[in-house]
């Protein structure tokens, strides 16, 4: 049987030759995320800025009608509400602000969240409710605080933890690499108006250990590879190191985009967010371990010396001593 | 690498098995399949997400545990010292502390004496749960220190926790779960329940029920104006039209007695009216403090207040003694029977407030179960037909391995209990496509091996070798990530952390350790010249 190969063997791109334009279009796209997430901002859930988000499913309808929806939910006095559609043409949240004072009497925005479902029966028959989620002032702000707490508390963590199974310097290639998954990925959130709710913080801290799964494996083989090869220089190994890897890059990043198109396509619409933030930090990810994470080795002037043991105080008395000084 | 003694080949299929077979029920509870009951059922469960149901997180406010603390020392210290004969008075419990003055100066360190086995040490930090200071010789004032408040509330939250359990439980919910969270805080988690509304109604109640006497020498003009004369307070009326137009009653402070001694309380129907209402019985104790509070006090009005406000306010026309009492206010049939609930798990110590509220509809999780389902038979074929045309021979083992890791993760989940949430089923899916990862690097590292010129068997145990550190150290840092998930995670990501973590763990054993002991058994039986790799 012919197996499928779909990277030849021994390829020799010279992937580092363009690692400075990469880098400026790397840093032009985080500015540009940075830029959008500050500009546009992030359609934050009620996770994070509390608030009721009602989900309906208008069953026999292709689509839902947002306008009209729209003009009835906010005739109805609690202010303008935020409806948009989420998977499905006729799958919509409402979302709307708590009223006034239910921070300290939650009965109002009981009454709210049953106000607003009975109108919408009322005048949709074939509206079908799928979800309440109240969520205070109080409690976002801590939802909040803490998905910060833990994306940071991540990053920081794996990348100590390379730092100690490496190097310094491949620690901090790690976490730049990170943060630009991150980045870019938020960016896309700011961009496309997804709501940014607690499932898509699930997303990106397992984008977090994903994407590094991609840079350890390049790292692995450049740390071989300096060991190996001690006398060849810096770029010439990096581009040594990720062509070796290069067929197991392709076929990883195959297999995960195989799986993640089968769940983006045919999944649950509610974690579309979810599943839509891995896929691109898949090939944030990929790229980032090849350009962002290995040239940055160079600019830190990462050698072979990095990993030859330091000599001791004992063993230099030995090597003198030994060559009868 | 590739030697396997035969214990271990035993050891690795029997915990393969094992762990495969637990996921059976797993998957015949979502078919019509009935297995034998006598076997044991691991099942995953599943998050309220999938299942449909009612999250709500509860919050106590302990500023209204530092006022009850002090209110109740007021009780005591005034108690102690009337049976010690000592006079005191200008008692004050408004300002976050309890102060009074001592009549007579000499007294004052028999005072002391007196009071300080009121308190008590607090936590393990040798501190005790109020101060005592004495200001101007004779001025004593207790402040309850933050240690004290801290027990207080912890103790508070225990006994809320079970009296929230009881009331769900009297509503005849099923499987709900109910977990402190935090210091302040309680979850209730009941699946199924589509409409939370009596929940809420229920845990929103205290059910705090008091009966104090009517302060009839008050001036009305001075209750409109909320003033009330010394040792008495103004309680409003939980309805305007019960107090005949009037908004609030002056009550005295001492003397009344708290409702919380109950055998029982149930909804009944007054006999005249068919208006709803509560029958209460009291236990011995309280029974006999009812009989003397309306023995002392035929002709007077009492007040019935719960929760802070004047249910109503009837005359004792005679000493009830037979220990039982009709509560009425107005109720409907639903609140009285919500009273009665309360009423007979007793009161809440602290008031609780409801900071957080989903609710799911059954269908939304049904629908994501089903498109799961498919989305993960759709992506597991679809990359196992790719694995197999990239790895051939290589490529089964892999797959062999897949399909043995997901049965694995059902397993584990089931045998440990934990839930199966929405993310958990993208982490799963996820979980598949990363658990390939590993073939794919020992394969393409065999492939390397050989170009390189080394024989087959050396290129397969290199292979292994040399992957094995990437693998390990790739699936450690995702680990760093799922703990993290978990610690600052909520529920639904948590669950998504626990599948990620089992899933690391069985990855690592079916793509590593298992395919490595099939690789080996094939090399030994077949003794390849040659991979087709």
């Amino acid at each position: 049987m012919k197996l499928l190969k779909l990277v030849p063997d021994n390829t020799n791109i010279h992937f580092l030759k363009w690692r400075l334009p990469f880098y400026i279009v790397s840093i032009v796209l985080m500015a540009a995320s940075w830029g959008l997430v500050l500009t546009k901002g992030l359609n934050l859930g009620v996770d994070f800025v509390g608030g009721q988000m009602i989900r309906v499913t208008f069953e026999r309808s292709a689509e839902a009608p947002v306008a009209t929806l729209r003009d009835e939910v906010a005739k109805l006095g609690y202010g303008e509400p935020i409806i948009q559609r989420y998977g499905k043409p006729n799958e919509i949240s409402i979302r709307m602000k708590l009223p006034e004072g239910a921070d300290h009497d939650a009965s109002l925005s009981d009454k709210m969240a049953r106000t607003i479902t009975a109108d919408v029966k009322k005048n949709h028959a074939d509206a079908r409710i799928d979800g309440v989620d109240s969520v205070s002032g109080k409690v976002s702000r801590e939802l909040g605080w803490d998905a910060f707490k833990a994306l940071g508390f991540a990053a920081l963590a794996v990348a100590a933890y390379i730092w100690l199974r490496f190097e310094w310097q491949f620690g901090i290639g790690a976490l730049f690499a990170l943060i630009h998954d991150v980045t870019l990925t938020l960016g896309m959130f700011a961009l496309t108006q997804l709501e940014f709710d607690l499932n898509i913080v699930a997303a990106l801290l397992t984008l977090i250990g994903y994407s590094l799964n991609d840079t350890i494996v390049v790292y692995d083989r450049i740390r071989e590879n300096l060991k190996k090869f001690r006398k060849m220089p810096m770029p010439e190994l990096l581009d040594l190191s990720v062509n070796e890897t290069l067929a197991r890059t392709i076929v990883t990043s195959l297999s995960m985009l195989i799986t993640l198109v089968a769940l983006l396509l045919l999944g649950p619409e509610v974690i579309f967010g979810f599943t839509a933030a891995i896929t691109l930090g898949i090939f944030v990810g990929t790229y980032s371990s090849i350009y962002m994470a290995a040239p940055i080795l160079i600019w830190l002037k990462v050698n072979p010396k990095s990993f030859v043991p330091t000599e001791t105080a004992l063993e230099k008395q030995e090597r003198l001593a030994r060559e009868g000084v | 690498m590739l030697e396997f003694p035969r214990w271990k080949v035993i050891w690795l299929w029997a915990l393969t098995i094992v762990c495969a077979l637990a996921a059976v029920p797993s998957l015949t509870s979502m078919t019509n399949i009935q297995l034998p009951a006598s076997l044991p059922q691991p099942k995953v469960n599943l998050g309220l997400d999938l299942a449909g149901g009612s999250h709500i997180l509860l919050e106590a406010d302990p500023s209204q545990v530092r006022q009850q603390r002090i209110e109740g020392m007021d009780e005591s210290v005034r108690g102690k010292l009337k049976a010690e004969n000592i006079r005191i008075s200008d008692i004050s419990n408004n300002n976050g502390s309890l102060s009074f003055l001592v009549e007579d100066p000499s007294k004052v360190d028999a005072v002391r004496e007196a009071i300080l086995p009121l308190t008590n040490g607090a936590g393990l930090t040798g501190k005790r749960d109020w101060t005592i200071t004495v200001a101007d010789g004779n001025r004593f004032v207790l402040t309850p220190t933050q240690e004290g408040i801290d027990q207080a509330v912890s103790q508070a939250m225990d006994t809320a926790v079970e009296v929230v359990r009881k009331r769900i439980d009297a509503l005849g919910t099923k499987e709900p779960t109910i977990i402190r969270q935090g210091a302040q805080r309680i979850v209730v988690q009941v699946p199924g329940l589509q409409d939370p509304q009596q929940l809420k109604n229920l845990l929103g109640q205290t059910a705090k029920l008091e009966f104090k006497l009517v302060d009839t020498t008050a001036l009305p003009s001075d209750v409109a104006r909320g003033v009330a004369p010394p040792g008495s307070e103004i309680v409003p009326y939980a309805t305007a039209s019960e107090g005949g137009g009037v908004a609030s009653i002056a009550v005295k402070r001492l003397g009344g007695i708290r409702g919380d001694e109950l055998t029982n309380a149930q909804m009944t129907n007054n006999q005249q009216t068919n208006e709803p209402v509560v029958n209460i019985t009291f236990n011995t104790e309280g029974g006999k403090k009812f009989a003397n509070l309306t023995t002392q006090n035929v002709g007077k009005p009492f007040a019935i207040i719960l929760d802070g406000k004047v249910l109503s306010a009837p005359n004792i026309n005679e000493p009830i003694l037979g220990g039982s009492a009709v509560i009425s206010g107005r109720f409907t049939a639903e609140s009285a029977n919500a009273l009665a609930i309360s009423l007979r798990s007793g009161a809440l110590p602290v008031d609780l407030k409801v900071v957080e509220e989903r609710t799911v509809g059954p269908d939304l999780g049904a629908d994501s179960i089903r498109k799961g389902m498919i989305a993960m038979g759709v992506g597991t074929l679809a990359l196992a037909v790719f694995i197999l045309a990239t790895y051939g021979r290589f490529g089964v083992y892999a797959c062999l391995a897949l399909v043995l890791n997901v049965l694995m993760i059902l397993g584990i989940m089931g045998i440990i209990g934990t839930t199966l949430t929405l993310p958990g089923i993208a982490g799963f899916v996820l979980t598949i496509g990363a658990a390939v990862d590993a073939n794919v690097l020992i394969n393409e590292r065999i492939r390397e091996e050989r170009h390189r010129g080394r024989r087959v068997v050396a290129a397969v145990e290199m292979g292994y070798k040399e992957a094995s550190r990437a693998i390990f150290d790739a699936n450690i840092t995702n680990v760093i990530a799922a703990v993290l998930m978990f610690a600052f995670g909520s529920g639904p990501v948590k669950g998504f952390a626990v599948v990620l973590m089992i899933g690391i763990a069985t990855s690592v054993f079916t793509a590593v350790t298992l395919t490595r002991l099939w690789v080996a058994q094939w090399l030994r039986r077949a003794r390849p010249a040659e991979l087709n790799l």
